[in-house]
C-alpha cells in the first residue's frame, strides 16, 4: 500500500471496504490481486511533489475554484491592486480556450502562466507541474491558481495547493453548497462574491448559505466580498496574511531540505503493492 | 467530464499490474467508491469501454461497489449514516462531524487470466 499519497484505507472505513476480509475466491488459471490504491494516486503524488516545490521556496499556493463567471479573475485583479506590494504574486491561469484571463492579470504587471486546458473541465497536478517549470518560484510569495470554472470536476484533483478557496457568487443562489457538496467540502475558505448585489438579489441569504455549509460539516470561514466596490477586501487580506504566517511557522518546524535536486524520479511506474516509484517527467529547469 | 481521465489512470494501474504478474488478460476490475468521491459511478462505467479499448483489460468486467456515507460526531462520539448534503450526527444533531467513509475512490482488486508458461508463476 501507499503511505505517501493518502490513498490508504483508514481505521474508520476498513470494515466497510473489506467485508468478508480475505481475497475473493478464484477459478483455476486465474489470480485475484488485491490493490487498494486510490484511482487518483498518480495525480496525488504529483500534487505532493508540487507542494514540495512551493515549500522549497516558501511560496503559499492558493487554488481558486467556482462556477464559470463567479468572479475569480476579478478577485485576482482587485487583490493585485490592493494587497501589500511586498507580497509578490504570480498567477497560473486555467482557461478553456483563451488567454483572456492571463492577459487581464498581465495588464497589472503580474506574471501569469496560461495553461490551455482545451476541452478539459479541470486542472490536474501534472498541468501545474508543467507550469511550475516556467515559473521561478524564488521570485514570489504567493501563487494563485485560477481553476477552470466548474463546481464539479476540479474538486477531485489535488494540485499541490495549500489552500482551496471557493467563490459562490450572489447571482448563483445560496443553495450551491447543498448541490455541490464535494466541492464545498474541499474548501478552506468560502467567499460569497459579488456581495454588492446582495441588496438587489435579496433572495440570496448569507445565513442560508452558511447553514448549507454547516450541513456538510464545513468548518471553513465564510467572507462576503465585492471586487467591484471592494468591500470585504480587508477580511480577505487578513485571511491571506494568516495563511502566510501559518505556512512560515509550519516550515520552520518542518524544514524542506534545500540544495539537492529532487528531479531524478524514474520514469516507470512500478506497482509492487508494497512500494511504488512514482511517474514523473524529467524536466530539469526548476531553479 | 473528469470520469474519462480518472478511468484512464485506472487503466494505467490495471495494465501495470497485469504486466507485473505476466497476465494474459484481465477478467475483472473492482472499484469501490463513495458518493462523496466526486465521481459518478455510471459515468465511470460509460468511460470504461473507451479507456480500456486495446488494452489487456478490454474484455474485463468493471465492478463498482458503492460505499456508504458514515460520519463520526465530534461532540458525542457516535457514528451514523448520512447523505451527501446532510453530514450531521443522527444521535445529537450536531453538525461538527468527521467523515469516516464515503469519499473513497479506490481500485480494490483485479482478476487476472494467467498464461500457461510455468516460469511466469508468481
Ligand atoms: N457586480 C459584480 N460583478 C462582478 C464582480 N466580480 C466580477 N464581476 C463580473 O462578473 C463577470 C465575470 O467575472 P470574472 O472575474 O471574469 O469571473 P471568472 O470566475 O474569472 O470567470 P471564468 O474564468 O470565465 O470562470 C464579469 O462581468 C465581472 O465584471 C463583483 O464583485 N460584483
Ligand atoms: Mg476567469
Ligand atoms: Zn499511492
Ligand atoms: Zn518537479
Ligand atoms: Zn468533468
Ligand atoms: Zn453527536
Amino acid at each position: 500500500m501507499c503511505d505517501t499519497c493518502g490513498c490508504n484505507i483508514t481505521h474508520g472505513n476498513e470494515s466497510l471496504i473489506r467485508p468478508g476480509g480475505k481475497l475473493a475466491k478464484t477459478e483455476s488459471g486465474k489470480e485475484a490481486v488485491t490493490v487498494l490504491h486510490s484511482l487518483l494516486h498518480e495525480n496525488d503524488h504529483t500534487a505532493q511533489h508540487n507542494r514540495e516545490h512551493f515549500d522549497q521556496h516558501n511560496v503559499l499556493a492558493i487554488n481558486l475554484m467556482s462556477s464559470p463567471g463567479a468572479g475569480k479573475t476579478a478577485l485576482l485583479e482587485a487583490t493585485i491592486q490592493q494587497l501589500d506590494k511586498n507580497i509578490r504574486i504570480a498567477v497560473i491561469e486555467g482557461d478553456l480556450e483563451t488567454e483572456n484571463d492571463a492577459e487581464r492579470i498581465r495588464k497589472h504587471g503580474v506574471k501569469a502562466i496560461q495553461i490551455a486546458t482545451g476541452s478539459a473541465c479541470h486542472l490536474d497536478a501534472h498541468m501545474i507541474h508543467q507550469a511550475l517549470h516556467n515559473l521561478d518560484l524564488s521570485e514570489f510569495d504567493i501563487v494563485f491558481i485560477e481553476n477552470v470554472g466548474n463546481l464539479v470536476c476540479p474538486a477531485s484533483f489535488d494540485l499541490g495547493q495549500h489552500q482551496n478557496v471557493t467563490l459562490l457568487s450572489v447571482p448563483e443562489g445560496d443553495d450551491k453548497p447543498a448541490k455541490y457538496p464535494v466541492m464545498f467540502r474541499t474548501s478552506d475558505l468560502v467567499m460569497i462574491s459579488k456581495s454588492d448585489l446582495l441588496p438587489i438579489l435579496d433572495d440570496f441569504k448569507v445565513d442560508n448559505a452558511k447553514r448549507y455549509l454547516q450541513d456538510i460539516a464545513s468548518t471553513a470561514p465564510v467572507i462576503e466580498l465585492s471586487s467591484k466596490d471592494k468591500s470585504g477586501m480587508p477580511l480577505w487580506f487578513d485571511w491571506i496574511n494568516q495563511q502566510i504566517e501559518t505556512r512560515k511557522a509550519y516550515l520552520q518546524e518542518h524544514p524542506v531540505h534545500h540544495g539537492h535536486h529532487h528531479h531524478e524520479h524514474s520514469r516507470e511506474h512500478s506497482h509492487s503493492h508494497e512500494h511504488h516509484a512514482h511517474a514523473e517527467d524529467t524536466l530539469n529547469n526548476d531553479s | 467530464m473528469h470520469e474519462l481521465s480518472i478511468c484512464q489512470s485506472l487503466m494505467a494501474q490495471v495494465e501495470s499490474i497485469a504486466l507485473e504478474h505476466r497476465a494474459q488478460s484481465v477478467t475483472s476490475v473492482v472499484v469501490a467508491m463513495g458518493p462523496l468521491s466526486g465521481v459518478e459511478a455510471q459515468l465511470l462505467k460509460n468511460a470504461y469501454p473507451i479507456a480500456s479499448a486495446g488494452t489487456v483489460a478490454e474484455n474485463a468486467e468493471l465492478i463498482v461497489k458503492t460505499l456508504p456515507i458514515r460520519v463520526k460526531c465530534n461532540q458525542c462520539g457516535s457514528e451514523s449514516d448520512a447523505t451527501p448534503n446532510k453530514l450531521i450526527c443522527k444521535q445529537c444533531g450536531d453538525w461538527r462531524t468527521t467523515l469516516v467513509s464515503g469519499d473513497e475512490l479506490m481500485l480494490m482488486s483485479v482478476e487476472l487470466e494467467k498464461s500457461k508458461d510455468p516460469k511466469s508463476v508468481h
